[in-house]
């Protein structure tokens, strides 16, 4: 078993003998900078659907969650940014920390938190009523934040999203006159005009091509030297490709709940669990 | 570092779902209590500046609470200041929209029920005036009257609005341009004209009012809304079907009768309801072609007839006590009737979805 | 042996025809006369007001719309009959434009609170409400407001004739309240709103709800998300629905007819107690009408019908191009 880092707690489950094992360093005392959750579960209604998940998104790494669709993947990314709590049954338990404070503790304000924990959706989506300047103020504007310099921010944001030499001629062209792999990298500039510590990313490359697949995932590479990301995915290869660590869902046909979570290389070439092994390799998706 | 098993028995076994976001009971309480004071807050205005009415506290309540809410969000970013106050307005909008509604159904039911009494649903007007007390005479004629107006308007207009529909979608003959055209047009003939357009035509012909003119006002007011309804039900049949139909070998008619019709039943006869819910509470065109009676009337052709729009416009006109206490009666039967149509009409609605 | 080449000339396509058989004729016959005879009736009335109207409008031109007097000829030749439907024409579009001003905020709020900020059992009942309000007669919506509307339509235009009393189209020349358009503008407005909440809720909840939740991811408000993304949206179909809206008042007759003055006189004033639309015009006229007056209530009829007419095909363009884009 890897050393763990300050602070950090690992949830194995031991399938032979269905013993939960919890394995805490020492010093918990001291904040953990980046994102945690501890013990948590998703209803939708009475179903439950996410079941005890404790896991850390520390900052400046790329973690991949993998598994069968179905295992409550996307519903636990929902959860990291209070965007769970939108659909009308929902429900949840448990904690999740950033940089030690609870998100869901009685008086946080949820939208501040959607500012420092970004997410990207499945479908390239760029606000059709704006042009591309726009779009990535857009989240400066809704937020109704004071910024010095507009069009530094476009440019920065543009160029960390590795979109800014395709479009720095055409600012004012709309949103839909790019192609998917392009409006997917502006829809990442637009998260990142907030400067979020943590970008959630949901299945971002599953309505593109190869080619755009890959310019994304260099530019997750990029963004991973400052902030943490954390990326749902169903393709293996770019899981094995892009994240430093994973952690792999599964689910019984009850609530998913997570089999192993380790790094990457150790995951893909020597796991922990039979499940994992089988998964990594193939013989189920 | 130490590596410890936990016992099953001492981690809850289920955790139980909570919903944090959720408005505690300490909010809820604490907006309910902010309610009160700005409505206290307000009468005291009210009573103080002798602002009149339902009308003056309801726009001092709104000022006080948009007041308030500036106050307490003072210290917040201005994204959240703005989202409360916006959120108050739109709130406002809804109660003003919604007010008047409420007060019409209101008033409705209270007026209207000093009058429901037996005598309204037997007797008719023959025997009485306008102005007698409410327990002589009643509004039978004219339910009658309606009832049989709109059922000739119905016979007339649901067969010729079903057929134009599926000639629309099954036939699509070399006219289909030009039907959806006029019906399109038509559907928005202000309903004075087509009274007018029946009372230069039929009338004059006939040389009398009639229970019949009024009828056929009325079923030009109904085709169009029943043909395009017609039409938006059985274009939502999916070609599917049709193919289906045709590649088994069945005909034309065959496939239109037997597979399409069946299958667009509730929504046909839904348009036929809301075609009748529509018209059952016209006025005006009546005014020019059934004009009123305050006997019963059974037949068709045989003059003026009473309605119960009519009987409500002309006991209005009167403005009397006991003439306005009868117009509220007849109003609460009429928007009874158009509510059993209502209802009826969202039951059919949704079987089609089964 | 020479290549196959692909013949220059591509085959022509058959000419396909369809023959039916006995009973699918007779169907067909039966179904397209039923359409037909929809289509006579409805084309007929069209003709019909053009055709009885043409005469009306020979002999009086565009003086017909302009001018200003409804006179019955004496039928001796000592008054002429001079009718022309100018102030009613005014009075038409006066009184629909003050339903419609007043209308649109509480019909876009009140789309907007049903559909998103509603607890979900309340958005249910008032969505029912609102189908139920739709469906009130406007000769309620007339008693309602004789009744109950017409002392608060006086309070509120003494008022606003007291602290806006400068304003050219708010001062009064005669000091009577109760009657007038901005009264019945009220009402009407009552009357109109709960089609266009109708309309304008539709097109909100079709807004694509990843584009609300992007807004959300972003940190944005409520407010924030329905400024951004679900206004630009829904902008066309409210449009339309102002449209339906409006061609609904512009066509009212009951509501105008007890709840205005029906004076023939020119009026932009809102609180003066007089005015009158072209279908209270109508229903006033025709049962003392002489054969010439009616052609003229027939050609009053005609343009009203116009009227409704633009306003209504308008209205559909645009909720049709809403609803095809999305």
């Amino acid at each position: 078993m890897e050393t763990l880092k300050q602070g950090e707690i690992k949830v194995v489950q031991d399938t032979q003998t269905s013993v939960t094992t919890v394995s805490a360093s020492q010093t918990t005392a001291t904040a953990v900078r980046g994102l945690e959750t501890k013990n948590v579960h998703a209803w939708f209604g009475k179903h439950h659907v996410l079941s005890d998940v404790s896991l850390q998104f520390p900052e400046r790494t790329v973690t991949g969650l993998i598994g069968p669709s179905g295992c409550g993947k996307s519903t636990f990314i929902r959860l990291l940014n209070r965007m769970h709590e939108f659909i009308p049954s929902a429900a949840m338990a448990g904690q999740v920390l950033q940089d030690g404070q609870d998100i869901y503790a009685p008086d946080v304000d949820a939208a501040a938190i959607r500012l420092k924990i970004g997410m990207v959706f499945q479908k390239p989506n760029p606000f059709p009523a704006m042009n591309i300047r726009e779009n990535v103020l857009s989240g400066i504007k809704l937020a109704h934040l004071k910024v010095a310099d507009h069009d530094a921010i476009v440019e920065s944001c543009l160029t960390r999203a590795g979109l800014w030499k395709e479009v720095k001629d055409r600012l004012t062209a709309t949103g839909g006159s790019l192609s998917g792999g392009q409006q997917q990298r502006l829809c990442i500039a637009r998260s990142l005009a907030v400067e979020p510590s943590v970008l959630l990313m949901d299945e971002p490359c599953s309505a593109l091509d190869p080619g755009s697949t890959l310019r994304i995932e260099e530019t997750i590479k990029e963004l991973a030297e400052k902030i943490a990301v954390v990326i749902v995915t169903h393709n293996m290869q770019q899981a094995a490709r892009v994240s430093d660590f994973c952690a792999f869902f599964l689910t019984d046909g009850g609530p998913g709940y997570l089999v192993e979570a380790d790094a990457t290389k150790k995951l893909f070439t020597n796991p922990s669990d039979t499940r994992t092994a089988d998964y990594v390799q193939g013989k189920f998706g | 570092m130490s590596t410890f098993v936990i016992e099953p028995q001492s981690q809850p076994v289920a955790p139980q779902p909570t919903t944090p976001w959720k408005p505690t009971r300490k909010t809820k309480f604490a907006g309910a209590f902010l309610i009160a004071v700005v409505a206290i807050a307000s009468f005291a205005i009210v009573l103080l500046t002798g602002l009149a009415g339902i009308d003056g506290f309801g726009l001092t309540f709104l000022v006080v609470f948009f007041g308030a809410t500036a106050v307490r969000t003072k210290r917040l970013n201005p994204k959240v200041r703005k989202d409360a106050m916006v959120g108050v307005a739109i709130c406002a909008a809804a109660v003003l929209a919604f007010f008047p509604w409420m007060s019409i159904f209101v008033s409705v039911v209270v007026k209207g029920a000093k009058g429901l009494q037996p005598n309204f649903l037997i007797e008719n007007m023959q025997l009485t005036t306008p102005d007698d007390e409410l327990n002589m005479g009643g509004a039978a004629h004219a339910i009658i009257g309606s009832l049989m107006m709109v059922a000739i308007a119905a016979a007339i207009t649901l067969p010729l609005g079903i057929l134009s529909g599926v000639y629309l979608t099954e036939i699509r003959g070399r006219l289909t341009f030009l039907v959806r055209f006029v019906v399109q047009s038509m559907s928005g003939v202000p309903s004075i004209v087509a009274g007018l357009f029946i009372y230069t035509t039929f009338v004059n012909y006939t040389n009398s009012f009639s229970g019949m003119a009024g009828s056929l006002a009325l079923a030009v007011l109904m085709l169009p809304t029943v043909a395009r309804t017609a039409e938006e039900v059985m274009k939502l049949v999916p070609d599917d079907l049709r193919s289906a139909s045709y590649a088994l070998g069945a005909r034309q008619w065959r496939t239109s009768l037997m597979v399409i019709l069946p299958t667009v039943r509730s929504g046909l006869t839904t348009a036929g309801i809301l075609g009748i819910a529509r018209v059952i509470g016209e006025t005006a065109p009546l005014l020019l072609t059934s004009l009123s009676n305050n006997s019963y009337v059974f037949n068709p052709m045989g003059g003026p007839i009473g309605s119960l729009p009519t009987y409500v416009f002309g006991l209005l006109q009167i403005g009397t006590e006991n003439s306005i206490n009868r117009a509220w009666t007849g109003s609460l039967v009429l928007m009874l009737l158009v509510m059993v149509l209502f209802l009826t009409a969202r039951y059919f609605g949704g079987k089609d979805n089964r | 042996m020479e290549a196959l080449i692909a013949s220059e000339i591509a085959p022509e396509p058959r000419q396909l025809s369809v023959v039916y058989n006995r009973a699918d004729r007779i169907f067909r016959r039966i179904v397209t006369s039923g359409a037909l005879t929809s289509l006579v009736l409805l084309g007929l009335i069209g003709v019909f007001l053009f055709v009885k109207s043409a005469q009306i409008f020979n002999d009086r031109g565009l003086s017909f719309i302009t001018g200003s007097n409804w006179t019955a000829g004496s039928g001796d030749g000592v008054i002429l009959d001079d009718f022309s439907i100018g102030p009613m024409l005014t009075g038409t579009i006066l009184v629909s434009v003050i339903a419609l001003i007043i209308a649109m905020p509480l019909a876009i709020g009140g789309a907007l609170y049903i559909e998103f900020y509603a607890a979900s059992r309340l958005r249910k009942l008032l969505s029912t409400l609102l189908d139920l309000a739709a469906a009130i007669p406007s000769l309620i919506f007339g008693l309602w407001g004789v009744v109950l509307f017409t002392s608060f339509g006086e309070r509120w235009s003494i008022l606003l004739n007291s602290r806006l009393g400068w304003v050219p189209f708010i001062k009064v020349q005669a000091e009577v309240f109760g009657r007038s358009p901005f009264v019945a503008g009220c009402v009407l407005a009552s009357l109109i709103t709960p089609i266009i909440t109708s309309v304008s809720r539709e097109v909100f909840s079709r807004t694509p709800r990843d584009l609300i939740d992007t807004c959300y991811a972003l940190g944005s408000s409520r407010w924030g998300a329905i400024r951004t993304v679900v206004l630009p949206f829904g902008r066309s179909g409210v449009i339309g629905g102002a449209m339906l809206g409006l061609g609904r008042a512009l066509g009212e007759t009951v509501a105008v007819y007890l709840l205005l003055n029906i004076v023939f006189r020119y009026n932009f004033r809102i609180l003066e107690s007089e005015g009158g639309n072209i279908a209270s015009l109508i229903a006033l006229k025709f049962g003392e009408a002489t054969e010439y007056e009616l052609k003229a209530l027939v050609a009053a009829g005609f343009v009203l019908f116009l009227l409704t007419l633009v306003v209504n095909m308008f209205a559909a363009t645009i909720v049709e191009k809403s609803t095809r884009r999305k």
